[in-house]
């Protein structure tokens, strides 16, 4: 806040008016349909609808769809979190090193921020295609019995890997950006203190990083469950058998191609208290790092 | 040329909090006041006040007898130099002393001219293409007082124009500000914590502690006459030596007994003043100090050490430069009770 | 001298790294510039091949090459209207918005901010069909329109024009109303000039983001000629999905490339603003 400030009735709502009046028309009025939505039956033509209370959210959740595709998101995470995090560390802790050829590395190391998921997708997606794909010819001859379109864990790996791809980059920015702030004196001092560059990253940089570490957490997380939606839909689309099937996955496909509205509101609300909570979670720690 | 005057005029936090609690004064046509006080002490505020940037909750604010608590800052006739500069960054030098000129609607030519001769008075008109950040540090501030320069404001406002700058510089632009002032002759308010500036710029000083004026006068009357111990404690470098006494028909301070004094309560703890300057070293002097310091400062020497009888007691004295003790060596001295001032120690108050 | 191994390791760590991030894009644009029979036979090509023009030249003007009608330039065009559409309003919407908040005293800030603030707990995924609804019913779909403005009230940069505001000196203000500028002046003549370069970030990292969009536009448009790249690419990967006598895997290929190539040279020229800018929105 300012400590002066401008004191008008009508101009400060003029200013704020375009965001908030979208905000209400696309956003809350849409939540607040989905919201009540997920309370209600539809008959198959649209045409009756009847209040149900939670059976849409029993329903659909107790599904063992529901509850594969939960499984799933939760493994599909982790595992692209952990995967991309470390890698982009590993990038930005040498990036930052070397003087040679530092700024050209840097380019090509996050130069992929540019491309879309869904286009990534299709890059993958004939990558590893029967016909032509090198990977996936690659992936039988060293001995697995490779074939993603019917088995899940197969399936499984092209997803992650392709998503672990494209979110490195972003990553290796931030870390990159995050050791580049760490003072001179800092790294100095503790050359000073420990021989081993090895110790020295594991006691002082990767601590000094932490802030940095936790906010690319929330981030990446956020990432695999709603932005790997344009991977997905252009590699598996959730097959083989919903192998694949994130939760933001689901609710696409059940609200758009199964035009069940009522479960697919239902999981919509139970998305939106998962962002709820990562957003805490996040605000949290924003607060605690502000009283270091 | 304008007169301003302070009315009782008080600011008050929507917290409870206050900042001003009752300032009177009047400011005479072309004078240049000082405030000067500890940092927090609220000079900024009331300068701020007279600017129009902070509101007034209580008295009344003129300029010329007009009250102008609700006028808006760019109406009430003032132009003000900030501790930063405050110039626009994405502006020419030209650019920055303008602006406030269009904004009133002046027609170009009149700007231009206008610009220039504040410019050439100021000697930087060679740089009135230039960007802020292609300037010195001396060369903004100089921009920063062009720009207040060429509103022909009634009143000069500073706050704290000089602290951003070197040592040196500083002083130069000391004097270069107080030329100008005298030069144009507009009533100027100056606000500062440094009491060298507050002394050599000053008509008159208005020392501030917490919100009110503490006292108010030409700052040697403030130096050789000060109205309270805070007063006397704040003005004055090197500072005045304090020590804690009492009074029982002499002045007893630690072991040593101190005559010449009268008139004062017995009882009370005090605070006896003498300023550094007016100690002196002579063989019947009133008490003794251990040399544990010498600061040679060229044209003079402080010396430093510790009061005998008077437990951990600091004491600094002002000596010609060709005083030089050694460390450990124990001078006597001396001082005429009339040059000191004896303060109560709790509410602050002058005694004599 | 001695042999600096732990130099040598950072280099082929970094080279390696370089390697993954840029291979498959490097194969994607070698292949897109074969005949479709030598990829069929051959799999993915790793130098470059004849008929860079003939392909590229087929996706990107020729009715029928790679969609049923439109072509890769319509919907490179639709891309753009997205893309800068979209941050060009982005950038104007949360300013304005930015500025209230910070600089002015009303009585709804406090709530105010809180709306804005609550839209990144809506994310499109988990609101996509009521929003649909509401798009369609108001006739906004398949119009720019309706693609750009949803996407434009998100809370990302308001934040970011917060935060900056916040950091602009309190003098400057004060500055400028003892020089008499009111309220629209000081955002015309101070505040806009002064975000330049923040601006500029923005624009730039909004116009990836907007360029990418994918569900959005995916489900607000039914008919070919409004598709953007990204969506083309769904389409493209459906039709060799089903198959036929000679899958037309160049063009798609080709069509990854262009839909890759502006984001990218974007990011690629104004690397510094961008991950200047990347990097102080999320503070």
């Amino acid at each position: 806040m300012k400590r002066v400030q401008f004191e008008h009735s009508a101009i400060p709502y003029m200013f704020i008016a375009p965001q908030i009046i979208i905000i209400a028309v696309f956003f809350l009025w849409p939540a607040a349909q989905a919201v009540y939505q997920s309370f209600l039956l539809e008959d198959a033509f649209g045409l009756s609808s009847q209040f149900v209370w939670f059976k849409n959210y029993f329903d659909t959740i107790g599904s063992t769809s529901w509850l594969q595709a939960a499984g799933f998101t939760i493994v599909f995470s982790t595992l692209v979190t952990i995967l991309s995090l470390a890698i982009a560390l590993l990038l930005a802790v040498k990036a930052n090193e070397v003087i040679r050829g530092a700024r050209t590395y840097k380019t090509l190391l996050m130069w992929a921020y540019a491309i879309a998921p869904p286009v990534a997708g299709l890059m993958g997606n004939l990558m590893f295609h029967p016909l032509i794909g090198d990977l996936y010819k690659f992936m039988n001859t060293i001995g697995f019995d490779f074939d993603h379109k019917l088995d899940p864990y197969d399936a499984g790996f092209v997803v992650v890997l392709i998503s672990v791809w494209k979110q490195v980059s972003v990553n290796f920015i931030f870390f990159l950006s995050g050791l580049q702030g760490i003072p001179k004196s800092v790294n100095e001092a503790a050359l000073m203190d420990e021989k081993s560059s090895f110790r020295r990253f594991w006691t002082i940089t990767f601590p000094l990083l932490a802030p940095t570490t936790f906010f690319l957490m929330v981030i990446n997380i956020t990432y695999a469950f709603f932005e790997t939606f344009g991977i997905i839909d252009t590699t598996t689309r959730g097959a083989p058998g919903g192998a694949t099937t994130t939760l933001v996955f689901k609710v696409f496909q059940d609200g758009f191609r199964g035009a069940d509205i009522g479960g697919s509101s239902a999981q919509s609300v139970v998305l939106m208290l998962m962002v709820l909570g990562l957003t805490v979670i996040q605000f949290r720690f924003i607060e605690r790092k502000v009283h270091y | 040329m304008a007169r301003v005057d302070l009315k009782d005029v008080r600011k008050t936090y929507p917290n409870g909090a206050e900042a001003i609690r009752g300032v009177d004064m009047s400011i005479e046509d072309g004078e240049m006041i000082v405030f000067v006080g500890p940092s927090g002490c609220g000079k900024s505020t009331l300068l701020r006040m007279v600017a129009g940037l902070e509101s007034v909750t209580g008295g009344d604010v003129e300029i010329d007898g007009r009250r102008i608590n609700d006028v808006s800052p760019s109406e009430r006739d003032v132009a003000m130099v900030f501790q930063n500069y405050a110039l626009y960054p994405h502006m020419t030098v030209r650019g920055n002393m303008s602006y406030g000129l269009k904004n009133k609607g002046l027609p170009k030519s009149q700007i231009e001219a206008k610009v220039v001769e504040a410019a050439k008075m100021l000697r930087i008109d060679d740089y009135l293409d230039r960007q802020p950040q292609q300037l010195s540090g001396g060369q903004r501030q100089r921009v920063a007082m062009g720009r207040a320069i060429v509103r022909e404001p009634k009143v000069f406002l500073f706050d704290e124009p000089l602290s951003n700058l070197d040592a040196k510089l500083r002083v130069q632009m000391r004097i270069e500000i107080k030329r100008l002032q005298r030069r144009m002759n507009v009533t100027s308010i100056y606000v500062t914590h440094d009491q060298t500036e507050a002394m050599t710029l000053a008509d008159r000083l208005a020392v501030i502690n917490e919100g009110r004026v503490e006292q108010m006068g030409a700052p040697m009357e403030l130096y050789s006459n000060p109205a309270t111990l805070f007063v006397a404690s704040f003005i004055g470098a090197p500072a005045i030596n304090l020590i804690p006494a009492r009074f029982d028909g002499a002045l007893q301070a630690g072991s040593m007994s101190l005559q010449g004094f009268s008139d004062l309560p017995t009882g009370v703890d005090l605070m006896l003043g003498i300023r550094p300057d007016v100690l002196t070293i002579r063989e019947d002097g009133q008490f003794k100090m251990n040399v544990d310091l010498v600061e040679q400062h060229g044209g003079e020497n402080l010396i430093y050490g510790s009061l005998d009888g008077v437990v951990d007691h600091e004491i600094c004295l002002k000596s010609g430069q060709s005083v030089l003790p050694a460390i450990d060596d124990e001078l006597t001295l001396g001082f005429d009770p009339a040059t000191s001032f004896v303060f109560r120690t709790d509410t602050g108050e002058r005694l004599k | 001298m001695k042999f600096d191994w732990h130099t040598v390791s950072t280099h082929i760590i970094l080279i390696l790294g370089a390697i993954f991030m840029t291979f498959p894009v490097w194969v994607a644009f070698m292949t897109s510039t074969h005949a479709p029979e030598t990829i069929l036979r051959e799999g993915l090509q790793l130098l470059p091949g004849g008929h860079f023009f003939e392909t590229y030249n087929e996706v990107l003007f020729v009715e029928g090459g790679v969609m049923k009608k439109v072509t890769a330039m319509q919907m490179t065009k639709n891309s753009l209207i997205l893309g800068i559409g979209f941050a060009i309003g982005k950038v104007v919407i949360s300013m304005l918005a930015a500025y209230a908040i910070v600089y002015f005293r009303f009585r709804l800030a406090a709530p105010l901010f809180w709306v804005i603030f609550m839209t990144l707990l809506l994310p499109l995924e988990v609101r996509i069909i009521p929003s649909y609804k509401v798009v369609a019913d108001l006739g906004l779909l398949d119009t720019h329109t309706g693609l750009i403005i949803p996407l434009i009230a998100s809370a990302t940069g308001t934040f970011f024009f917060r935060q900056f505001f916040r950091s602009v000196p309190e003098e400057l203000l004060e500055a400028a109303r003892l020089d008499g500028a009111g309220a629209w002046r000081f955002f015309i003549d101070i505040l806009v000039p002064l975000s330049k370069t923040m601006i500029a970030a923005i624009l730039i990292i909004m116009f990836v983001v907007g360029w990418n969009q994918y569900l959005w536009p995916l489900i607000m448009t039914t008919k070919e000629e409004n598709y953007t790249l990204v969506i083309g690419i769904k389409q493209i990967y459906q039709v060799i999905a089903e198959g036929g006598e000679l899958p037309q895997f160049q063009k798609a290929f080709a069509l990854t490339i262009l839909a890759t190539l502006p984001p990218v040279l974007v990011v690629l020229i104004f690397q510094n603003w961008f991950v200047k800018g990347l990097v102080e929105s999320e503070k």
